[in-house]
């Protein structure tokens, strides 16, 4: 059961890239676990050290001394393509992240990072540059996301709306559960399946 | 509202909605889902903390492919990691009652081979699974897409997911491939084109001379990386090959069944004058095999085009292929054909089906494999593997100096200790060339069986077409 999440306050980490993939975001070798604990230590794992498992110099964005404890990232188009691993975003969430700037989102990460109350805040393209460049002059300025409001506040009082599904937003809002929501409707679902037998049956078929 | 003409995924969609209220996803009914054991295990863990059962193990199937070694299966397992993982998932089919194809099973292999040979995937069904290469089954015109742990839950749970409805994006190939291009450069050529999520929010559907000239397996292959391009899901329409494929195959339909079904499937092609969101076409008859040189899918060219330079680039695109380069260590300008290898790797759910095993014997047959190179063949299934080794095909890998492995995603994903070491080189019959994929530190370029085989011949990335011929070869590359 996810905890409901309405606002936070963070500084941002920038990071320049497009198309982060998942690989990128949680390498597949920490998809060994058959749980959910330590995949803080995956995230990123790749950038932040060499194949000899040294920290890497300078560190890498997050590992970047001043970036400690910052809650929202700020990155290029495209975010999370690739593999379905939910593993992403359950390392962003155990590293601290709740919100993620971008022109875009892979489908699959996007589905996957609001069920974790991850937010994909989708922004244009001339709003993704000036966010940068605000970054870049003011790197401690503290932003506020507000999903309730669908507002971000920067620096100044300056702010914009942004868009999110808003069944995902009520669910997260309340910390609902989606299993429980259809598992409430399993009647008219029961209704539909019995004017549409199953298709296959894994079961059968020993011959 | 039937009367307005729909596309293919319009059809399955209308079919599978269960429920939905106003301003929420709906409830879509999933037909099949295909469970392995990288994805799933915390999803289990979720339904026992819920006390609910797998609502509907009949429409559910498990296999090991991600993590199992590909080396001789009477061997321990020597990761601790993934041998409890391996061991969780037999221990949860057992528990909830889903029958497993796991190691040792005649007919275990990677998920997305083993569905369409056993004959579970079928023309209009919603199939989905906890990998992003699901889409694979949409050759079949099936509604098939990737999930996460989340919704494998929820999928166990309930046999419906919570879906928006996917906008369409129409890929047509037209013409007639050339000799040496096949499924592989079709699919690499269209992503290539529109990017990495060039189809994000998007299912494709292909169509075209060139993709209904393709076999089922070639299909596949196309289906299989519609993820590359953003795209959740891609289909092509059931037609005559789909049917013969699927005929007599374990779990498709029998006698009259079978009629009736095929009578349903026929109505699923798109009808005339549906209209959909996006629109490519492609000419096929004048693709060339396609390579990759960076570190996405969506940087690829012909082979014999050359690696392009950041300084071609709008200022703000620079950077990522600057990267990509260093990564790569890849000179702009240069030719990509002749570009050095260490490993070349034939296999994974994209080209590990038979067709592609004949593939790369065709070119193997009669030639070594160059110096120094370690060229590993793997194949999607056992059933694959039993099939190549009727056909003698794992003498000619092995006679060509190639290690002929079990069944498995191996060096795809290099989860399993099949990986390319910090540094080196290799060629994939693969999906992914992202930074490490392959193990870390590695550097991929992704091709085609022939183009992968024909340069294993040669130690360095060769066009097939350019291979000298050999006294006992077949024509299979002029044929293909």
């Amino acid at each position: 059961m996810p905890e409901p999440f309405a606002r936070t306050t963070s500084r941002v980490i920038p990071i320049p890239r497009a198309n982060i993939d998942t690989d990128q975001i949680c390498p597949a070798r920490f998809l060994k676990i058959t749980d959910k604990a330590n995949l803080a230590d995956a995230l990123f794992f790749d950038w932040r050290f060499t194949p000899d498992g040294a920290r890497r110099v300078p560190p890498s964005f997050i590992d970047e001394p001043h970036n400690a404890g910052r809650e929202f990232l700020l990155v290029g188009d495209n975010f999370g393509s690739g593999s379905s691993r939910e593993h992403a975003p359950w390392a962003l969430r155990a590293w601290g992240i709740r919100a993620i700037f971008s022109t875009s989102f892979a489908d699959i990460f996007k589905g996957n990072a609001l069920k974790n109350a991850l937010l994909p805040v989708v922004v244009s393209a001339e709003r993704l540059t000036a966010l940068q460049a605000l970054v870049a002059a003011d790197p401690d300025g503290e932003w506020t996301v507000d999903l309730e409001a669908q507002k971000v506040t920067l620096p100044g009082s300056d702010s914009f709306a942004f868009e999110i599904d808003p069944f995902a937003r009520t669910m997260i809002l309340a910390g609902t559960d989606e299993i429980g929501y259809v598992l409430a409707r399993l009647p008219e679902i029961e209704a539909w399946e019995a004017g549409h037998p199953a298709r296959i049956d894994t079961l059968a078929g020993a011959g | 509202m039937s009367e307005r003409p729909r596309t293919l995924v319009e059809k399955i969609w209308d079919d599978h909605v269960t429920a939905s209220d106003p301003g929420a996803p709906a409830i879509l009914a999933v037909d099949l889902h295909l469970v392995h054991e990288v994805t799933s295990p915390q999803a289990f863990t979720g339904l026992r903390e819920r006390g609910l059962k797998v609502r509907r193990p009949g429409q559910t199937v498990a296999t090991a492919d991600h993590s199992i070694p590909t080396l001789d299966p009477s061997l321990p397992i020597l990761d601790e990691l993934a041998r409890k993982q391996l061991a969780q998932i037999a221990d949860n089919c057992r528990e909830f009652g889903i029958p497993f194809h796991g190691q040792g099973s005649p007919t275990r292999g990677i998920v997305h081979v083993i569905g369409p040979e056993l004959g579970l995937t079928q023309p209009g069904m919603t199939i989905v699974c906890g990998d992003s290469h699901t889409a694979t089954h949409g050759a079949f015109g099936a509604l098939a897409f990737g999930v996460g742990t989340s919704e494998i839950e929820m999928v166990l749970a309930t046999q419906t997911l919570l879906q928006r409805k996917p906008k369409t994006f129409k890929v047509e190939v037209t013409g007639r491939l050339q000799p040496g291009v096949g499924a592989k450069d079709i699919i690499l050529a269209l992503i290539a084109r529109i990017g990495v999520g060039g189809g994000t929010g998007h299912a494709f559907e292909y169509t075209g001379d060139a993709i209904r000239a393709l076999s089922m397996e070639e299909r596949m292959t196309v289906c299989n990386m519609s993820i590359e391009g953003g795209a959740r899901a891609g289909l092509v329409a059931p037609d005559d090959t789909t049917f013969a494929y699927l005929k007599g195959r374990r779990f498709a339909p029998k006698g009259a069944a079978w009629d009736e079904a095929v009578a349903g499937w026929r109505k699923l092609p798109t009808d005339e004058g549906a209209t959909y969101d996006r629109t490519i076409v492609i000419d096929g008859s004048a693709l060339e095999p396609m390579v990759t040189y960076g570190t996405n899918p969506g940087m690829g060219l012909p082979i014999s085009g050359r690696i392009p330079s950041p300084a071609d680039l709008e200022p703000a695109a620079r950077p990522d292929l600057e990267r990509a380069l260093t990564y790569m260590g890849l000179q702009p300008g240069a030719p990509i054909a002749g570009q050095k290898l260490d490993v070349v790797f034939i296999g994974s759910c994209t080209n590990g089906r038979i067709e592609d095993m004949r593939a790369a014997a065709s070119v193997l047959r009669g030639r070594h494999v160059a110096p120094g190179l370690r060229v590993l063949i793997v194949p999607g299934s056992q059933q694959v593997k039993h099939q190549a080794e009727s056909e003698g095909l794992d003498e000619v890998f092995k006679a060509a100096g190639a290690e002929w492995r079990e069944s498995g995603c191996s060096m795809c994903i290099a989860m399993n200790g099949d990986q390319l070491e910090p540094g080196q080189y290799g060629i994939s019959t693969s999906n992914r060339n992202f930074e490490g994929r392959q193990g870390k530190g590695g550097r991929s370029f992704l091709a085609s069986p022939l183009t992968a085989a024909a340069s294993a011949v040669s130690g360095v990335v060769t066009d097939p077409r350019t291979l000298p011929r050999v006294a006992s070869q077949s024509t299979a590359v002029e044929a293909h």
